[in-house]
Parts: structure tokens; sequence; C-alpha cells
């Protein structure tokens, strides 16, 4: 759906999507790598499971809500990609550690 | 939000929080002609925020009718919830999985323990089931209970449900059965008038054979009108709301609890408020602290939101029900657990007050217990 303006000089950052391997870009946010890879929902809601993606990519809508490394509900925008990151997108309600 | 002028009831009831929703949604149930008058959205109003607990044990201690009265309702809960359900579709996710009532240490389990043998003691008790668990047997019940975790009570009459919903489904059900709810108009003066009441709202005069003062911290104001008295005061909760997570916890456990939309809330101390007034917890970081001691796991978890509302606290912290002496279409009703009490106020208290007349059991809950001469 999107399409990257080029920039060949981009770092490549390697990092896994529910478990499959991936690459974005270094300076990417968590959801911009996502998005970039033709993730199109990545959560369903807690209580009515529809399905939502990154939308304002500024932290205010938390519609991009994702599991990064174990960790439930975190804002993809607000999350610079790292190397190896497991990102994981989030069917409805977080996990608490049980 | 039509003009009132010139309208006549059977009832008028002032104040569409819980107290007055409850009982309008009762009287209209039994065939009466029912005004329910009420504030705009900016009203102080602790039926929006609120802990949401069907809760029994501890609560008496002082006045032994008012455990009977208080297990009464939470008997007839599920019945309450059935009905609004029929009637409504809403769902207000009633449970009763029985509630915990932790202790961070030895001395504070003994005290709990001591606490709920005195009121059950007490001449003329309702009798119910409670135990004390201490931490082994907890952490069978509640397996992640942390390290401070000492013990808890538990009684199985406890319970909890979804109380914005029980508001929604409360006045879904009133305009189901035709009552004239009206909002932006609150009553500004009562006149006994020809055996009934004149209402004044800044929307026109309503005209009642009977009205029931539910209007929370404004009954103080309005309850001399009609020849009563209101003494509460407001008494400031706090309420912390985690974002939603699995389910792990099904019980209420003293003031945490998970609701059924996943949300883990936090509160300081609800009940027992007779024994606790003075007591004031207060600071959002000592109940998240406290929480966290209890449960954990609930460390990592983001706060949402948190509020604090009034509650509406008689000086004993007991419910005042009475009819006025000297005109006796005029009833008062508040309480501090309007949640729990809905079911009674809807199913026992509004017959009462379709017929006319409150009932010898209810001299108890008068407001003339606090007119006892200072030095007598
Ligand atoms: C933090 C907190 C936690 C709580 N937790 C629990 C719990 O777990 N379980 C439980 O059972 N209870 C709980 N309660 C108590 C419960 O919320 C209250 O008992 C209940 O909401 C009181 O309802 P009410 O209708 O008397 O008062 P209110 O909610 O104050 O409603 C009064 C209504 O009257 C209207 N009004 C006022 N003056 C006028 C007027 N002059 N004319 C017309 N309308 C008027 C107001 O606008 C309002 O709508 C809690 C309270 C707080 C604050
Ligand atoms: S996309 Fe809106 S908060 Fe992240």
């Amino acid at each position: 759906m999107f399409q990257r303006l080029p920039n060949a000089a981009a770092e490549r950052v390697p990092f896994t999507i529910d478990g499959r391997p991936a690459e974005a870009q270094a300076g990417d946010s968590v959801a911009a790598a996502l998005l970039a890879n033709g993730v199109q929902t990545c959560r369903a809601t807690p209580v009515s499971g529809a399905p939502r993606a990154p939308y304002c990519m500024m932290g205010v809508c938390f519609d991009c809500l994702v599991t990064i490394d174990g960790v439930g509900n975190r804002q993809g925008c607000q999350v610079r990609l790292e190397p190896g990151m497991r990102v994981e997108t989030q069917d409805g309600k977080r996990e608490i550690g049980l | 939000m039509s003009d009132l002028s010139g309208s006549e009831y059977d009832v008028a009831v002032v104040g569409g929080g819980l107290v007055g929703s409850a009982t309008a949604w009762g009287l209209a149930r039994l065939g009466q002609k029912v005004a329910l008058l009420d504030e705009g959205d900016v009203a102080v109003r602790p039926s929006r925020g609120n802990f949401a607990l069907v809760w029994v044990q501890g609560k008496g201690l002082g006045m032994p009718e008012y455990a009977g009265w208080t297990k009464r309702s939470a008997d007839g809960w599920t019945e309450f919830a059935a009905l609004l359900r029929d009637q409504t579709g809403i769902d207000v996710a009633y449970d009763r999985p029985g509630g915990f009532f932790p202790a961070l240490s030895e001395a504070e389990l003994e005290a709990r323990a001591q606490q709920l043998q005195r009121l059950h003691n007490q001449p003329g008790v309702v009798r119910y089931d409670y135990e004390i668990l201490d931490r082994a047997a907890l952490r069978q019940e509640l397996p992640f209970i942390g390290p401070d975790v000492a013990g808890a009570s538990y009684c199985p009459l406890d319970g909890h449900c979804n109380s914005l919903r029980l508001l929604r489904a409360l006045h879904a059900g009133l305009q189901h059965s035709g009552v004239a709810y009206r909002p932006n108009r609150r009553v500004e003066r009562i006149e006994a008038r020809d055996g009934g009441f004149r209402l004044a709202t800044g929307g026109g005069e309503v005209g009642a054979g009977k009205v029931v003062l539910a209007a929370g911290h404004d009954n103080i104001r309005l309850a001399p009108m009609v020849g009563l008295d209101a003494p509460v005061r407001p008494e400031r909760g706090h309420i912390i709301v985690t974002e939603k997570t699995i389910p792990f916890l099904r019980h209420p456990v003293g003031f945490i609890r998970q609701t059924d939309e996943g949300g883990v809330m936090i509160g300081d101390s609800f009940e027992d408020a007779g024994l606790d007034v003075g007591v004031r917890v207060g600071v959002v970081s000592t109940i998240a602290e406290r929480a966290v001691r209890i449960f954990p796991l609930l460390g990592p978890l983001n706060v949402v939101r948190t509020w604090a509302a009034q509650r509406v606290m008689s000086r004993d912290g007991f419910p005042i029900y009475e009819q006025s002496a000297t005109a006796p279409g005029a009833f008062l009703a508040t309480c501090h657990s309007g949640v729990t009490l809905a079911a009674n106020h809807a199913l026992a208290l509004a017959p009462h007050i379709a017929a006319g007349r409150l009932p010898q059991e209810f001299d108890v809950f008068s407001a003339r217990r606090f007119h006892v001469p200072e030095a007598a």
C-alpha cells in the first residue's frame, strides 16, 4: 500500500513480524516498519475485536498498539525500530505476565 | 425536554443518579406515573464514578439492620439484573463469585477477623457465611498474590457489575416504561400544597402526589423544604483504571477488581466506611502501591484513567430512608452504596413508596437517629 521515497543510503534493520523475518530502515518507527512491510492491520480491539492499523503516526490515537519483545499495548509509532525486535500484532487484550 | 408546566404525576423523583433511577424504575414497574427530574451533565454524581461492587462483607457493624438490608439487596441482584436485561437487552455484567478482602500483615488480618466477629456477634444480625483465610489458603484461590499478603477475609455473597451499564440500563428501562425523564431540570424549590407537591425547576413546575428526594448531595438543601433532614457530607474517593488485559481475576479483591471488559480498577477503601470515617487514603500513588503489593503482576500495566468522585456519606455511614412526618407524601433516600443497594431500591423500597407508607422496619434508618441530644 505504501511506497518509500528513494533513500538508498539508509541502513537495513532486520526484525520479525509475528515470527516471520522482515526488514526496514534505520530511523523507522515500529508502525512505519509494519506499514512498509505491507501489514494492513496491527491489532484487534479488546472489546469488539474490530481491526485497527496505525493512523495518526504521532502518538495520539493509540490505534497502532502492538506487542514488542513480549510487552503488549506499546504504541508502535512512538517506538524506534531496533535490530532484532520481535514485533507481534495484538489480538485483543494485552498480556499480564501470568 | 418539553416544558413541564401543568404536568401531574403520581410521583416526582428528584435526582437521576443510581438511587433515584433505581427507585423510579421500581415505581414505574408498579404502574405509577413517574417524573424523574435531574440536573445536566455537569452534575456532581458518584453514580458515574463508582467502583461497581455489590458488596456485603463487613457492612453493618453498629447497625445490624444494615447488614440485613445489604444482604437482601445482594440476594436480589440476580433477579434485578435479569429483569433489566429482559426489558432493555443490556447486560449489566453482574457476577457473584465471592469477594476477598486482603490483609498486608498478620496484624491487619487479625484486626479484620475481630471486626467481622464483632459484626456477626451483634444481637439480631442476619446470618451468613464468611471465612478468614491465611496466606496458604488464600494462595489456593489466588495463586498470584504478592509476598506481603498475609491472608484475606472471604464472603461468598460479594460480587460486582458494570456500573456505567447499570445506570444506562436503568435509564433505558425508564424510557421503556414511560417515565418522564427530564435532564437539565434542577429542582430549586419544593412546596407541599393541597395534599401533594409542587416542584419548581428552571424549566417549569411539576405537580406530584408524592415526592422522593434522591438528589445525592443536594438532599441537604431540599430535605428541610418537606420537613425532612439529610445530614450527609461528601467523602472523596479515588479510582485508577488500567489498560485492558486478559482476564486473570474473577473475584473482587477489596479495592481491586477486573472488569468484564478487561481493565483493572483500583480504588481506595470503600467498605466499612461507617467505621473508617476520617481515614482518607486519598493519594493515588499510595493506592497503586498497595495494589501492586497485593498483585505484583499489575506493576507493568499502564494506567489509562484516574478520577475522584464524592461519596454521599451520612454521619454514621448508614443509609437514610425516611418519610416526612409533616408532609407524609415526601420520602428521602440516600446511601453510600448505591450500586449494592440498587436491587433493594428498585424491588423493596419502591413498593412501599408506591403504597405511600414506609413500614416500621425502616424506622432504624430514619435521620432521627442523629437527633440524640449531645449531652444526654
Ligand atoms: C469512588 C467511589 C466508589 C464507590 N464504589 C461503590 C461500590 O463499589 N459499590 C457501591 O454500592 N457503591 C459505591 N459507591 C457509591 C455509589 O456510587 C453511590 O452510593 C451512588 O452513586 C449514590 O447515588 P445517588 O443517586 O444517591 O447520588 P448521585 O450519583 O449524586 O445522584 C444524584 C443525582 O441527583 C441530581 N440532582 C442533584 N440535585 C438535584 C436537584 N436539585 N434537582 C434535580 N436533580 C438533582 C444529580 O444531578 C445526580 O444526577 C462509590 C462511590 C464513590 C465516590
Ligand atoms: S498511530 Fe496513532 S498513536 Fe500511534
